[in-house]
């Protein structure tokens, strides 16, 4: 990976309260990668990713996104949530917004847009996630997978330059996972720079770079799919590889 | 038929309490129609015909008083003031009933519309008599405190919600001090003190005229209750609608305005509507403080000795006037549930 960095975690630490949820992590992330992030339930997968666009604070260590540090300076947080769009497990759509509503509140409000450009842009996204036709409705009529495509289209409004997704197709009945996949998949073709919490495998084969295997609130291994999922070098990878892959 | 005998007389015990309650009516009824409608003198200059044997209701004393039930003691060549200004005040009603017309404009409307009321209630510019609040009353003083209260305790009390969750300690102890000194203590009380303490308190020379006291007791008031509303609202929205607001860069105005409070007060319908009836009736206090709402006129109605002994028509009509306006927003709120509830149910077919 040539591209510039990112995101640049070093030596990052973060607890609740008396519990360190994460342990001196290092992470890089150039420009166009795309990151897998997996790991047991509860290693500290979620708190990484949320800690990128300034959700959590950190209490040691330093993180620059594009530059930007970040401290848990409320200026830069700003700076970064305009660069870093964010997709949820629960997807988050605003309810009492249409579709296109939920694509052009921020664009709107934030960014200063004119209206209708940001209807145009908007609609061209929605079109982008296969969903146009939709544009109208309210987000409770709409299917899982509709949502979820809505909320990464909502988030692509604000023309990040890093998305961050937190296991986006967990919520998701299993029909509906790869619709979601698939646009992932688009968006990385087209040179996203993605960190993905996910435990869809297939994906991670497929799309990601590096496979960053986490466990106990620190960063395990970090290895190219193939390697990680052929050879993975700790115990504790292979065990929740078996574990993931064997059900 | 079948609805009868379902309903009705499903059971010995439900047929028992039909039984009882037709004998009620049957006993009940007749009479007070009688009273009320078939034997009422509706209008004489005086009561004479009403004290005549046999008469049943004097509605006559209405028709007679209703200006001054209506305006209190305002001038009465300027009745058309306070008239116009109760049409202002309908009409800001009906536009915010209506949803089509919730958009930020309607703030204005309301800003525009109460300063106009005020314009045509004090007058003293464009040619128009000014008429010290010392003489406004009646329906239209009980619907001034009503309207004017809510109108500035609602948006204080989701100021005072908003407080009331925010990590600034200064903010939140205002807050917090405000909703439960208020909450701890009856109107009345808040009343005498802002009629009677207010004053002590103020700068020599600057005097605040009884009403605005009342008004501002009464905001203070109201605030507090409506904030607690607001915040069950605020309670209802998921976390999750804040983070998603957040990661998409809104900042904490742009996010409650737009993401936190919609969602919020949509919840929060039915008792904020509850609060407001509740506010509605509480304006007929302002009484112990001598201001002359619709209550009080009604009652200074009934001392002349040309009237003197109606007071149950006048406190019936007193009823019925409440009850209307009462009962209006309570069928509104339902209403309004019943239709957001739809949206959704009809929402979730889609799924
Ligand atoms: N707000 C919080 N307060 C206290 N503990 C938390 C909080 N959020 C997460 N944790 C704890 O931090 C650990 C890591 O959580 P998380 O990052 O959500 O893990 P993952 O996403 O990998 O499942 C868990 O043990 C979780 O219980
Ligand atoms: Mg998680």
């Amino acid at each position: 990976m040539a591209g510039k960095p990112m995101i640049e975690m070093r030596g990052v630490g973060k607890w609740f309260g008396a519990f360190q949820v994460l342990k001196d992590i290092d992470l890089d992330v150039a420009q166009g990668e795309k990151i897998v992030l997996c790991g047991p339930s509860g290693s500290g997968k979620s708190t990484l990713v949320r800690l990128v666009n300034g959700l959590e604070p950190y209490q040691a260590g330093r993180v620059a996104v594009d530059g930007i540090e970040l401290g848990n300076d409320s200026k830069a947080i700003e700076a970064v949530r305009l660069e870093v769009g964010m997709v949820f497990q629960s997807f988050n759509l605003f309810p009492h917004l249409t579709a296109l509503e939920n694509l052009t509140l921020a664009p709107i409000w934030v960014r200063r847009m004119p209206k209708r450009a940001a209807e145009a842009h908007a609609l061209q996204l929605l079109e982008r996630v296969r969903i146009a036709e939709q544009a109208q409705k309210y987000p409770a009529q709409l299917s899982g997978g509709q949502q979820q495509r809505v909320a990464i289209a909502r988030a692509l409004a604000m023309r990040p330059k890093i998305m961050l997704f937190d296991e986006p197709t967990s919520a998701l009945d299993p029909e509906m996972i790869k619709e979601v996949l698939d646009v992932m998949v688009e968006l990385a073709a087209e040179g996203m720079t993605m960190v993905v919490v996910t435990h869809e495998m297939g994906f991670a084969r497929t799309v990601a770079d590096r496979v960053v295997f986490m466990d106990r609130g620190e960063i395990v291994e970090s290895a190219p799919p193939k390697a990680f999922f052929e050879a993975p070098r700790t115990d504790r990878a292979r065990l929740f590889l078996s574990q993931i892959l064997g059900h | 038929m079948r609805w009868l005998r379902e309903n009705l007389f499903g059971s010995w015990g439900s047929t028992l309490a039909t039984l009882g309650i037709l004998w009620l009516a049957w006993m009940l009824l007749p009479p007070f129609v009688e009273w009320a409608f078939l034997k009422a003198v509706w209008f004489a200059p005086d009561s004479r015909p009403c004290r005549a044997e046999g008469a049943g209701a004097c509605w006559a004393l209405i028709a007679e008083k209703h200006r001054f039930i209506l305006f209190g003691t305002y001038p009465y060549e300027q009745h058309w003031r306070p008239g116009a200004a109760i049409l202002v005040l309908f009409a800001l009603y009906t536009a915010s009933a209506l949803r089509r017309f919730w958009r930020p404009a309607l703030a204005l409307a309301w800003l525009g519309g109460l300063a106009l009321i005020g314009l045509l209630m004090w007058g003293g510019v464009l040619g128009l008599p000014y008429v010290e609040n010392e003489r406004w009353g009646g329906l239209m003083l009980t619907l001034l405190l009503a309207t004017f209260g809510i109108a500035f305790a609602f948006p204080i009390s989701i100021l005072l919600a908003l407080g009331r969750r925010t990590r600034l300690p200064a903010v939140r102890a205002l807050a917090v001090a405000w909703i439960e000194l208020v909450r701890g203590v009856p109107l009345i009380s808040l009343l005498f003190m802002a009629s009677v303490m207010l004053p002590l308190f103020l700068p020599e020379g600057v005097s605040i005229d009884k009403l605005l006291r009342a008004l501002i007791a009464m905001i203070v008031f109201a605030a507090a209750y409506l904030a607690e509303v607001v915040r069950g609202g605020l309670q209802a929205v998921p976390h999750g609608q804040v983070e998603a607001a957040d990661a998409l860069g809104l900042p904490y105005w742009r996010k409650t305005l737009l993401v936190v409070l919609p969602q919020a007060l949509r919840v929060a319908i039915p008792p904020l509507v509850n609060t407001f009836i509740g506010f509605f009736k509480d304006t007929s206090l302002v009484v112990i403080i001598g201001l002359f709402d619709l209550l009080t006129s009604i009652k200074v109605a009934l001392i002349e000795p040309a009237w003197s002994g109606f007071g149950v028509e006048a406190y019936l009509f007193a009823a019925l006037v409440y009850f209307v306006f009462c009962y209006a927003m309570s069928r509104y709120s339902q209403d309004l549930e019943r239709e957001l509830e739809r949206s959704r149910t009809h929402a979730l077919k889609g799924n």
